[in-house]
């Protein structure tokens, strides 16, 4: 009990100093977490990969098409449910700044392949119906203001043009993790504009999505559709969904890994200045300690005032930090989220925030703590007065 | 008050040396000394005399070479850090020059540290600082905190705490070196006090002569030896 008072009392004696090192470890923190939290979305598409759906692409590279006749091929091969195919449309919404993903696709096997991305019956059947509809995700159209029936227009890059389609529905995921920042179109409408247009660019898909009975058969699968298309002008490489977003991601692994290294500096950075901090106050204060000492203390009471002192400092910047995330990644997910569609904050995240910042105390508390207890107390009396 | 003639520090063949680098500096070479229990003690000498060495080494809170030390029959240079702490606790009462009082607690608080560290619980606790605030006369102020009492206050506050234990012996170094002349000659009389009406042992470390007027016996120390005025 007395510790506990005497640490609380402690805490805000030298009050601009206690609170610079406090707010020092929650900025520390609060980066810390914004930061795994990055390096964890970056990898959150990967890991809400479906491990039924395979997708099948040029085994070259994927910015080059495979041709539309491929697709009852595919549908042959046993274990096989679902295909579905899709480019990639690379379009804009009235300027280049207004870039989000968008796809043609098929849409009725899409759907089926898809069930996180939830519409209504209604909204599902008049796509459906459309050749020129399309749909976009919940954040997308908050992010325009769209409404279903509405004109869009699209200014095609990797397809030339003016392209129009008319809002059939607005779908929302079905985690939070669902990618809703999406418009997805009728391959039927590309291809029949290629046809008319460039004709050679007509009749090719840049993937295949491939739906199978179950996880156990995928490799099997993707090992038949792709010895279908050996020696063929198009070969294919089939892989799972998550080894589809891996190839992606790892292209970006450097910046991750840079950008982890990062988030431990900070963590490192703020431990040796809590340490010095720490370190000063135990400096000033070894004449109470000796004090105390004299009195009967020992070394394990000294121990536990010097190092509650530093746990606790650390700790209240760690909990500031902690709360501070929570609007920091609500501003970052509003006002940044061209980039970040959604920035969700783990619990593990929350909690290694947390974990740092008692690190941070407790290595900072070592050798101020080692040095109060042992300390002479002749040596210590004669730092009085 | 006890019988004079009962001696409470038993002190033989006591040496002690400091080094500094490669050098050995004597302080205290060979001292033989008893004080009696009831007795009233002052150590006199020059700077560097070794006079708070030995006042260290009778309260346990430095460690002898050679030699014996006894206090109230408890050999403490056997005694490891530990035992000596616990030791502290129990029979030695401090009062320091500066006060060394915590200035994060109150006068209160500061008189209760000892007693945290004995089996009291709360109620006794308070009514053993109540009673010993109130023989140094700060019964009014034991929720000040050291920063708002007078040197004087936070020396008697300091003499509280150094007698709530109930401890046989008390040390003194310096107890008026920080203090004015009236303030300094309140404590000596209190200190006074606790030997002819409470019976304590005190040894006392002064260079004030007006200070050491006040001991039953006054020791000089001067190049390791002891004299007796």
């Amino acid at each position: 009990m007395f510790i506990l008072k005497y640490i609380l009392r402690n805490l805000f004696r030298h009050r601009l100093r206690s609170i610079l090192t406090v707010v020092g470890v929650a900025v520390a923190v609060l980066a810390f977490g914004l930061l795994r939290t990055l390096v964890g979305l970056w990898y959150s598409g990967a890991e809400h990969a479906s491990d039924t759906r395979l997708v099948t692409r040029n085994a070259i590279s994927l910015v080059f098409p495979l041709p539309i006749s491929y697709l009852e091929r595919i549908r042959g091969v046993s274990g096989v449910t679902t295909v579905s195919y899709g480019s990639w449309f690379g379009a804009y919404y009235k300027e280049p700044k207004n870039f989000f993903a968008n796809y043609a696709i098929e849409p009725k096997g899409y759907m089926e392949l898809y069930p996180e991305f939830i519409l209504s019956p209604k909204e599902k059947n008049d796509f459906l119906l459309d050749r020129k509809g399309c749909i976009v995700g919940e954040r997308l159209a908050r992010t325009y203001g769209w409404k279903v029936g509405d004109l869009i227009t699209l200014k095609g890059t990797i397809y030339p043009g003016q392209w129009e389609f008319v809002l059939r529905g607005i779908y929302h995921g079905k985690e939070k993790a669902t990618e809703e920042r999406i418009l997805l179109f009728h391959w039927n409408y590309l291809n029949e504009t290629m046809r008319q247009t460039v004709p050679r660019r007509a009749d090719q898909v840049g993937y295949f999505i491939v739906g199978v009975k179950k996880p156990e058969l995928a490799p099997d699968v993707a090992l038949a559709i792709d010895s279908l298309f050996k020696n063929s002008l198009a070969e294919t490489l089939t892989e799972t969904e998550k080894a589809f977003h891996m190839s992606f991601v790892s292209m970006t692994e450097a910046i991750m890994i840079a950008i982890q290294i990062v988030s431990y500096m900070v963590i490192a950075i703020i431990m040796v200045v809590a340490a010095n901090t720490m370190a000063m106050t135990a400096r000033e204060r070894i004449g109470e300690y000796a004090t105390l000492k004299t009195l009967g203390f020992k070394g394990g009471h000294l121990a536990g005032l010097i190092f509650g002192e530093s746990v606790a400092i650390s700790f209240l910047g760690g909990v500031l930090g902690v709360v501070a995330t929570f609007p920091a990644a609500s501003w970052i997910e509003t006002e940044l989220a061209q980039f970040f569609p959604y920035f969700s904050v783990s619990s593990e995240t929350l909690l290694l925030e947390l974990l740092a910042a008692l690190s941070v105390g407790v290595v900072s508390g070592i050798f101020p703590t080692w040095r109060g207890a042992t300390i002479r107390i002749a040596d210590g009396l004669k730092r009085i007065g | 008050m006890a019988e004079a003639s009962e001696p409470i520090v038993r002190i033989r063949n006591l040496s002690k040396a400091y080094r500094r680098g490669a050098q050995i500096i004597p302080v205290l070479t060979g001292i033989n000394f008893d004080i009696a229990r009831g007795e009233f003690v002052a150590l006199m000498g020059p700077s560097g005399s070794g006079k708070s060495t030995l006042l260290n080494l009778i309260a346990g809170i430095d460690s002898a070479d050679e030699g014996s030390i006894q206090v109230a029959d408890v050999e403490i240079t056997t005694l490891g850090e530990s035992d000596l702490a616990s030791w502290r606790a129990g029979s030695v009462g401090f009062i320091f020059q500066f006060y060394n009082l915590i200035p994060v607690l109150t006068a209160f608080e500061n008189v209760e540290l000892p007693l945290l560290l004995t089996h009291l619980n709360r109620r006794e606790r308070r009514e053993h600082v109540e009673a010993v605030l109130d023989v140094v006369g700060l019964a009014d102020r034991m929720d000040h905190y050291p920063s708002q009492l007078s040197g004087g206050q936070q020396q008697r506050v300091a003499i509280a705490r150094a007698i709530v234990t109930d401890p046989e012996i008390l040390v003194a170094d310096e107890p008026t070196g920080d203090l004015d002349r009236v303030s300094a000659e309140e404590i000596l009389q209190l200190m006074d006090r606790l030997v002819r009406e409470f019976g304590k042992t005190v040894v006392m470390v002064t260079h004030d002569p007006r200070a050491a007027e006040k001991a039953h016996i006054i020791r000089h120390l001067e190049k390791g030896e002891l004299s007796v005025t």
